[in-house]
């Protein structure tokens, strides 16, 4: 793998194999000692155009672990506010000695052209582009449900058959763009359900079912895991593009609450990528249930970020034990 | 003044003639043309064998970006009008979008001037329709047009007018001249940060979308207010099949709208923007399939009167970089005669000659601008502005090697069809063999 841009990218042959690795990953953080030699000598530059403490964080562990040299860009404060494009900046970054990128970037598709222009030379992953991709966080929702929904199915296990219902804001949510085209590629099958004002024009056309009606898609489809996803709440106003009339209507009507937690089918999984807006499309009922999984998928994120920063700088070398 | 006979050339309808150019005209065609160049006492005869070569009148662009005052890095009147004849264009219609914008008798003469002196090609400025392009305040569109450069387009290219009564005040006003609108069609609100067409690529690309409506609601209003004060609006770059429908509609009702379309809506889907290159990025939005589909068809059945150049030149800074982060527009001077011949002449499921590549690409253009000498028949006794084309000839789209002043071709490294050999302004060779003749041999 020479870049990891976008979830559609993967084949259903790698993307198992960054779970299987991310699973390998996992095993060791219960170790004593955390850290392997992976990656030792090398240098990962953190380089994130937006703010995403998470996201940074979760990347920043992960190549430490792996015994990576990290260094972190942030745009605010630096000569990326002064004027300085994004291509000069790269290669800066590149005569500094990364070895490989993890980009995060207002602007879908930035991953793409730093990958592909010729600006620099070393691997590029994509921590989040504009309404695009988040393919490493659609990685971790995947290897959370395999870890709960498939726990005797092991290595090289997919997600076939497996029901997913994502709920809300698609129309801007790379992290929705980057699951429908995993977990369709993992064999799972996924339903969007939003109001039609935040579902993209062309969603049509994706692999999966699109829905308005949360009630009716709980009912009908009985999912093995529901993910929520965030709203933010200046779209409702006219300036931020008035998606929707109020908090409370779009509560009513796409909100995981207590009535629709109870609805669920009892081994299904409750998911969402954070921060969350409680009350709004989560209830805390649900948030705070044993079925929810919000909590572990930051821990998860860790393991798979490993996995993708070993597969694209040493990955060639085999699954380390 | 040299002459220049030319012999063996296929006239668009397809006759094959000789033709001599003489003191800025063509002197004579035919048998004729011969027996005066050796009658001509003193003259120096330049022969040109244009046997195999289609004689096509001079090109006229209605819509070219100049970039100067102000972008002169990007491009200049004179490097632009040189792209312009090597792309066989011997007028072009300078869009107002300057820096300062041409909104007023001083830079509308300005802009003239500076395409005299260069004297590669005539350029006709067109005027903004608003102050500053700030959609707020009728220019003075009446100085503009009784001023040395005979304003008779006016546009606020780049930005829509989209005030509905101004809109109104504007198609009114410019009757007083026999001046047109030419309308940027693009409804603000619903293209607010739109970066590509909206529909199923943009989806998947994460990018924001340019709906189509967001055109076809402008042209159906403004061709309603066109028939409302009984006055010409022209539509630059129409990109959609809904457009095409309206611009069709209000036509049979009688309404004076005429359109055009650009060569690159002709050419290229949405599709071409998956890699995230900038170099597709351009406003109105590359559309699907299905719209090239009928803006081909809206071409060929007269619906739109003529393919428009959008020239648009940007430096690589403005390019080399993300996706949102880039300027929106391409060159097209110097590959619009090639496009349009692969997107319509070489169809031959297409009922599109050199006559209707004439009539779309010099002739209407001309008469839409009320430009008065250009897009005339090749007949004796009219201007000498002609074209000389090798319909035969493929060649291969080198950025680096196109003479406008910046880079951004969405055609780079692709091979197209027909390929401009010589263009004559004013009877003066501004290209010939292919290449510009600058400084003394010209």
């Amino acid at each position: 793998m020479r870049h990891l841009l976008s979830a559609a990218d993967l084949s259903r042959e790698e993307a198992i194999t960054i779970l299987d690795t991310a699973a390998t990953m996992a095993a060791t953080q219960s170790r004593a000692i955390k850290k392997l030699p992976a990656l030792r000598g090398l240098t990962v530059v953190n380089l994130f155009f937006e703010d995403s403490t998470r996201t940074r964080i979760s990347f920043e562990a992960a190549a430490k672990r792996l015994s990576a040299d990290v260094i972190n860009f942030a745009a605010k404060g630096s000569s990326v506010s002064k004027g300085e494009s994004l291509k000069d900046t790269a290669q800066t970054l590149q005569a500094m000695g990364a070895d490989a990128v993890v980009i995060r970037h207002s602007a879908s598709g930035a991953p793409h052209r730093l990958a592909t222009s010729g600006w620099i030379d070393a691997p590029v992953v994509n921590a989040g582009d504009g309404m695009h991709q988040h393919p490493t966080q659609a990685l971790l929702d995947a290897f959370t449900m395999r870890r709960h929904l498939m726990p005797e199915a092991g290595t090289g296990a997919g997600l076939d058959g497996k029901r997913v219902v994502i709920v809300g804001d698609v129309l801007h949510s790379r992290v929705a763009r980057s699951n429908v085209d995993l977990l369709h590629t993992l064999g799972a099958e996924v339903t969007l359900v939003a109001p039609p004002t935040l579902l993209p024009i062309g969603a049509s056309t994706w692999p999966c079912r699109i829905s308005y009606d949360l009630d009716t898609t709980i009912a009908e489809q009985a999912p093995d895991a529901i993910m929520m996803l965030r709203v933010q709440r200046e779209r409702m106003s006219s300036a931020g593009g008035g998606f929707f009339p109020s908090a409370a209507e779009y509560s009513r009507r796409y909100g995981l609450d207590a009535a629709r937690f109870e609805a669920l089918p009892g081994h299904a999984l409750i998911m969402h990528p954070g921060p969350m807006n409680r009350g709004l499309e989560i209830s805390a009922r649900a948030a705070d249930s044993d079925r929810s999984t919000i909590v572990e998928q930051v821990g998860n994120g860790v393991a798979v970020r490993m996995a993708v920063l070993y597969l694209v700088l040493a990955g060639n070398e085999g699954t380390p034990s | 003044m040299t002459d220049y006979l030319i012999t063996g050339a296929q006239l668009p309808e397809g006759s094959i003639t000789d033709l001599l150019l003489a003191d800025g005209r063509i002197a004579a065609t035919g048998a004729d043309a011969a027996d005066m160049a050796g009658a001509r006492a003193g003259a120096q005869v330049h022969r040109i064998d244009a046997h195999g070569l289609v004689a096509l009148p001079g090109l006229v662009d209605l819509h070219t970006h100049l970039r100067e005052p102000g972008r002169e890095d990007a491009e200049t009147v004179a490097s632009g009008t040189r792209a312009a004849a090597v792309g066989g264009y011997t007028c072009v219609h300078a869009m107002a979008n300057t820096t300062p914008v041409a909104d007023t008798a001083g830079v509308v003469e300005q802009v003239w001037r500076l395409g005299e002196d260069a004297g590669w090609a005539q350029v006709r400025p067109v005027g903004a329709v608003t102050v500053g392009l700030a959609g707020e305040q009728l220019a003075e569109l009446g100085a503009m047009a009784s001023s040395a450069a005979r304003v008779r387009v006016f546009s606020d290219d780049g930005l829509c007018v989209h005030d509905p009564v101004l809109m109104r005040r504007a198609l009114e006003y410019v009757k007083a001249f026999d001046g047109v609108v030419a309308q940027h069609a693009q409804e603000p609100r619903l293209t607010a940060g739109a970066l590509m067409h909206e529909g199923i690529v943009s989806a998947e690309l994460g990018l924001t979308g340019w709906p189509a409506v967001a055109e076809e609601a402008i042209i159906a209003r403004d061709v309603l207010l066109a028939e409302h004060v009984g006055s010409r609006v022209h539509i630059c770059h129409l990109s959609t099949a809904g457009s095409v429908d309206i611009v069709r509609w209000a036509k049979a009702r009688g309404i004076q709208v005429t359109a055009e379309v650009t060569p690159h809506h002709l050419m290229l889907t949405d599709e071409a923007i998956r890699g995230y290159d900038p170099q597709f990025k351009v406003n109105p939005p590359l559309r699907t399939a299905e719209d090239v589909q009928a803006v081909r068809d809206g071409l060929e059945d007269g619906t739109i009167d003529i393919v428009a150049t959008d020239h648009a030149p940007h430096p690589s800074e403005d390019k080399d970089c993300e996706f949102a982060a880039a300027a929106m527009g391409m060159t097209g001077l110097e590959t619009a005669l090639s496009v349009v011949t692969e997107a319509m002449v070489a169809d031959d499921s297409r009922d599109f000659g050199w006559q209707d590549l004439a009539r779309t690409m010099s002739a209407t253009p001309a008469r839409i601008g009320r430009v008065t000498g250009q897009g005339r028949p090749l007949a004796a006794g009219e201007p000498a502005h002609l074209t000389l084309v090798d319909p035969s000839a493929r060649w291969t789209v080198d950025p680096a090697g196109l003479r406008t002043a910046s880079e951004n071709t969405p055609f780079a490294a692709r091979e197209l069809p027909a390929r401009v050999m010589a263009t004559f302004y004013r009877g003066v060779a501004t290209v010939l063999d292919g290449q510009p003749q600058d400084g003394s041999t010209r």
